[in-house]
């Protein structure tokens, strides 16, 4: 498997604070990659910096081997945990809008025969999530489970290199949780997909995952805490089996994934 | 049970809602004919009878001088008036107001101008618009422009500005351009805040509008109650100003539907 995202030396501050630092990682292509770590550890941050929401500080991103633009653009999708959708479109039309922003520059809108087949290319993407009988209701008539479906119906769309997802199932029942893992799961599978996620639940990344990454601070300074960044502390690739079955974590990665995060945050 | 727990039914709060009206009437009716029996050719709180006869010529019995049937004409000039100068504060201020909320430079550009016109008070500039523009129409158009634009770019601007983040991102994860952002995700969810926004900026909007006709015209519902004040004409007053409120309701309420019409989705949470 070639390396789709390479990190080299990413350092990411915030005038004196220092947020991420020496992060040197290589994702390779078609891996799940979940990420952990306290509050604070620059989980978010790291999702921000493949987005291209902000740009490092200092190293460089490549995706594909180019230098990752600070823009955020369609090579890659991603999902929130809320308000990713567009709640003044139904379900389809927000399905379509990727579609309609790149092949119509001006209006953004379609007509005729590429609207028809836009429209049903879109329809079939939310029938593969599940949201075959809710093709024409708005977000707000959808539950919180429904809307990440479209979300991420919507993210596949635009068929991103990589699909980011920031706690995307967080603020679901817990029920509805293994019912989108079974999802984003199938989807990985048959898309080709290269994920990654941030997450608080760890059963969920290494359920999901092929690979965790665990990001924390390696040092503490107790007179200037924001003078050392967080990094990738752990990296464990899990052996993958079949994507449909959860495996059980293993009970001393289990230990030493919450201790991390108990340890940090007893002394933060 | 509790005060804050009491809740009437809909067709109780109809008749709630009309009874202080009703009320006011009943109050009304009462003085002016306890004010008649002391004084049968009192004008202050003119009968109902009083005012049918003084509209009548208003409303059926064209002006000898002009050909007018004053009380249409005097409509149709002020609802013009009112009419052209929201379109105008709509327009502009979706422009501007779209501008300032999606493009941060435009607004740490031109949010601090926006914002100093808009704590002019409006009729402090009226003499100026008469000097500039003259005792015409535009002048009394520009009046409530200025009157209400600043507020509606204000608020827009700000509403745009606080669409959520993630939205915003999502777009462009999607390959929208900035005036593909702005033209699918921002406008049409400024839409029904523009909306809101007009419906609040009616009463205003009615304030600069009969302030302008009271100072310089010829003709308009404002003009017709500050020039038959002169004559203590309560009896025309009266029902103008009834006349305006009915109008003003109906506006709101037809704005209110082109909402509720034009953007369903706006209004499902409060189902």
């Amino acid at each position: 498997m070639s390396e789709l995202l390479t990190f080299k030396n990413v350092w990411l501050e915030y005038g004196e604070k220092i947020v991420l630092e020496r992060v040197d990682l290589g994702i390779a292509e078609r891996s799940f990659v979940s990420i952990v770590g306290p509050s604070g550890a620059g989980k978010s941050s790291f999702l921000r910096l493949v987005l291209g929401q902000e740009a490092p500080t200092r190293g460089r991103i490549l995706l594909d081997g180019k230098l990752l633009t600070p823009e955020c653009g369609p090579d890659r999708g991603v999902v929130f945990q809320r308000y990713s959708v567009f709640p003044h479109l139904t379900a389809l039309r927000n399905v379509m809008f990727g579609r309609e922003c790149t092949s119509a520059p001006f209006a953004a809108r379609l007509f005729g025969a590429a609207r028809r087949a836009a429209a049903e290319e879109a329809e079939a993407m939310l029938v593969e999530v599940g949201l075959g009988d809710a093709l024409h209701l708005y977000p707000a008539q959808l539950s919180g489970g429904m809307q990440q479906r479209l979300a991420i119906a919507q993210a596949l769309m635009a068929r991103p290199r990589v699909l980011l997802l920031d706690e995307p199932f967080g603020a679901l029942d817990p029920g509805i949780r293994q019912d989108m893992h079974r999802l984003i799961l199938r989807l990985w599978q048959e898309h080709a997909l290269t994920v990654l996620m941030v997450t608080h639940d760890i059963r969920e990344a290494f359920g999901l995952g092929t690979r965790v990454l665990a990001f924390d601070k390696r040092r503490i300074d107790p007179h200037a805490p924001h003078r050392f960044g967080a990094t990738a502390v752990y990296d464990l690739l899990l052996t993958r089996k079949s994507p449909a079955d959860m495996p059980d974590i293993p009970s001393e990665v289990l230990r030493l994934t919450e201790s991390v995060i108990t340890n940090t945050e007893d002394s933060l | 049970m509790r005060w804050v727990n009491v809740r009437p039914r809909r067709r109780n709060s109809v008749l709630l809602g009309a009874l202080p009206l009703l009320l006011i009437i009943v109050v009304y009716l009462f003085a002016a004919a306890a004010r008649h029996a002391v004084n049968p050719s009192d004008k202050i709180l003119p009968t109902p009878a009083a005012m049918v006869a003084a509209m009548r010529s208003l409303l059926v019995d064209a002006d000898p001088l002009s050909g007018h049937l004053i009380f249409w004409a005097d409509t149709l000039a002020s609802l013009e008036r009112l009419g052209l100068a929201l379109g105008i504060c709509a327009l502009s201020a979706l422009l501007v107001g779209m501008v300032l909320g999606v493009l941060p430079a435009a607004r740490a550009t031109f949010g601090g101008l926006v914002m100093t016109v808009a704590v002019i008070p409006p009729i402090a500039l009226l003499p100026v618009l008469f000097i500039v523009f003259g005792l015409g129409e535009t002048a009394k158009i520009a009046l409530i422009v200025i009157g209400v634009t600043p507020f509606l770019i204000r608020d827009l601007a700000d509403h745009v500005a606080a669409l959520p983040q993630e939205q915003l991102i999502k777009a462009q994860t999607l390959g929208a351009s900035s005036w593909q952002l702005a033209l699918r995700v921002a406008l049409p969810q400024a839409m029904p805040r523009l909306i809101a926004g007009l419906r609040l900026s009616l009463g205003p909007a009615w304030v600069y509008l009969i302030s302008a006709e009271a100072i310089a015209s010829d003709i308009g519902l404002g003009y017709r109650i500050f020039l038959v004040r002169r004559y203590l004409s309560m009896d025309i007053i009266i029902p103008y100003v009834a006349w305006i409120s009915l109008l003003a309701i109906l506006m709101d309420v037809a704005l209110a539907q082109l909402s509720r019409r034009g953007f369903t989705w706006a209004h499902q949470a409060s189902r």
